[in-house]
């Protein structure tokens, strides 16, 4: 029998298994792409079937500022996941505050927040959240983050000259209406 | 009076058993204060499920003198519940049930401590299951189980491939099902775990999502393409299945008989429908209340040591009668989980004729119950998806594999393949091996 009480008392909990075994990106990448659960404004594109470290995935919000807008985003899984989030660009342009014009996202979960036990998943639906509600307190897009506060109505005009294609300020944005 | 004071009167009856030696006792029990200090301050327990089991694994726990418990649960309380969950009330309805249960124990208890987790154990990793000296689980979800088992045994450290016991966290496991009830301890790496007595739960009828979806031979596989696939997608009533709505069942019957002549199979009935959709597990408190009784004892005779605890495997039903019998489930040398990580795993298959859309069932069959494995081959060049249903760019471009052999996609005797599935925490990496080779 195995005797609980005085293994606890003698030593403490073993936790020389901190180091992770069977955890390389490749294993992890394979559970998180197989159980992927998106919400139905949401589809994947593998350029490679047989790489699951590189694909991207397309958002197209049925609600909110940006609805009626395609948005593609490039995932890169690099050799330290799940222990480093993954690169997400977002490959459309797009005026957006919390998105700047090279595509680099601002998205807590991607940089300071990012946990190993959060998932593809996990990001998609951050990335989906940054769609419905824009976040001005943390802006990468300065001038867009400051029309959101200032006037929700010139900044929802923006938005929709932006995916209509067209220049917002002397910023030009393609179009990518669905 | 002080708070030691009121301490030792609210505990006297297990001051009783833990200070004083007994005829049957643990020839190794050493009576002493000391134990109910680990219990209460050291013992950290986990409950995972506050349910019907879960109500009752709390309290008992709670009264038991441990203090230091942590609960999980991702439900939230329903008018239903509350003929069992005790600790719920109607002004509860709608709340999470980790929470509420948790807020009930720590004012009812006093120096309780339940901390409540209002989400799934997927949320966590290997660093929060560490910190416990128990796991005890009160769920009725075997995909659950089965993938806190494998976290157990993830976290076994083994010093020159012997077991470091300090390592290892014990799971007890309790479920009902109506009248009948099992309980059981799982010492991971050391007695038998869930993954190695699959074949006992009762085989749940999950069909893979390929077979639903392209190749349906069943009735059932009719129905579930309708209930998982077509019900989503048109969504006729705006909601989710109820399956006490008639107008509900009435729909999936019909559009089950439609995919049926499609592929003209036989045997869609309403009945039929109605069983598949519903699929109910009945409650009844009382066998909630003998399992987690169960439970919770051993947990205790774990925690003391004062006691043999249960070997390893317990069944109770009350149908007729009350009927009770404890054997020892047998721990498998080659599990896929609880075997030690470093020894190889291997998977042996007929021949390499056959198809991968079989090699799938075959997966989702009794041995395994895998629900949506993803499959892919661990070539020396590079990795192959081989397939993968929950991914519809990767599932098209896959799909032409499900009818190809084995051996046409390459695999040969000692080829590894990454299997994953939800069952797991982490991918199954196994090595093929076959009875016979076609020329
Ligand atoms: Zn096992």
């Amino acid at each position: 029998m195995i005797q609980l009480f005085k293994l606890k008392k003698n030593g403490e909990t073993a936790t020389k298994g901190t180091t992770k075994r069977s955890s390389a990106a490749q294993l992890r990448i394979t559970k998180d792409i197989n159980e992927l659960n998106l919400p139905k404004t949401c589809t994947t594109k593998f350029d490679d079937p047989d790489d699951l470290l590189n694909f991207k995935i397309t958002i197209a919000p049925d609600e909110g500022f940006y609805r009626g807008g395609k948005f593609t985003f490039s995932f890169r899984v690099g050799p330290n996941y799940p222990h480093e989030p993954p690169k997400v660009k977002c490959e459309t342009p797009v005026y957006h505050p919390n998105i700047d014009l090279e595509g680099n996202v601002c998205l807590n979960i991607l940089r300071e927040d990012w946990k190993p036990v959060l998932t593809i998943n996990s990001i998609v639906y951050g990335l989906q959240y940054l769609f419905l509600e824009p976040n001005p307190e943390d802006p990468l897009n300065k001038e867009a983050a400051e029309v959101l506060q200032s006037n929700k109505r010139i900044f929802e005009q923006n938005v929709q000259k932006a995916m209509r294609g067209g220049y917002v300020g002397s910023v030009y944005f393609d179009r990518c209406l669905k | 009076m002080s708070a030691e004071g009121i301490r030792s009167r609210q505990f006297s009856c297990l001051r009783k058993i833990l200070e004083r030696a007994g005829p049957v006792c643990h020839p190794d029990f050493e009576p002493s204060a000391e134990i109910l200090n680990f219990i209460s301050n050291d013992c950290k327990v986990l409950v995972i499920g506050a349910g019907g089991l879960g109500c009752e694994l709390l309290k008992n726990l709670g009264l038991m003198g441990f203090r230091d418990i942590h609960v999980i649960d991702m439900d939230t309380i329903d008018l239903s519940n509350l003929n069992r969950q005790f600790l719920f009330r109607r002004k509860d309805i709608g709340k999470p049930k980790a929470e509420v249960a948790a807020e009930f124990i720590n004012k009812r208890i006093s120096g309780c401590n339940v901390k409540p987790h209002f989400c799934k154990i997927q949320d966590f990793d290997e660093d929060f299951y560490r910190q416990f000296s128990i796991v005890i689980c009160g769920l009725d979800s075997i995909i659950a189980r089965r993938w806190i088992n494998a976290m157990l045994v993830s976290l076994l450290v083994y010093e020159e491939d012997i077991l470091d016991q300090t390592s290892l966290i014990p799971l007890i496991d309790g479920g009902t099902e109506g009248f009948k009830g099992n309980a059981r301890i799982i010492l991971p790496g050391m007695t038998a775990c869930i993954e190695c007595t699959l074949d006992l739960f009762p085989p749940q009828v999950t069909y893979p999502l390929c077979t639903i979806a392209s190749t349906p031979r069943l009735p059932e596989h009719c129905i579930e393409y309708v209930k998982l696939l077509q019900w989503p997608k048109e969504n006729p009533f705006e909601c989710s299945i109820d399956g006490d709505d008639p107008s509900h069942i009435g729909w999936i019957y019909e559009k089950s008989l439609e995919r049926a002549a499609c592929f003209s199979i036989r045997g869609v009935t309403y009945r039929l429908v109605q069983g598949v959709v519903k699929n109910i597990i009945p409650a009844v408190a009382s066998t909630n209340a003998v399992i987690a009784a169960t439970c919770v004892t051993e947990a205790f005779k774990l925690a003391s040591s004062c006691c043999s605890t249960l070997n390893n495997y317990m069944v109770f039903n009350n149908v007729d009668g009350v009927y009770t019998y404890t054997y020892e489930a047998e721990k498998k040398d080659d599990c896929f989980v609880c075997s030690p990580f470093f020894r190889v795993k291997y998977m042996d298959l007929p021949h390499d004729g056959m198809k991968l859309n079989e090699f799938i069932e075959f997966l989702s069959g009794l041995q395994y119950q895998m629900k949506n494995p993803g499959i892919v081959a661990a070539f020396a060049e590079r990795n192959r998806t081989l397939y993968m249903s929950g991914v519809p760019s990767i599932e098209e471009m896959t799909r032409d594999n499900l009818k190809k052999s084995l051996k046409e996609l390459n695999i040969i005797n000692g080829t590894k393949l990454i299997v994953t599935d939800v069952t797991r925490p982490t991918p199954l990496e196994i090595v093929i091996r076959f009875s016979e080779i076609n020329n």
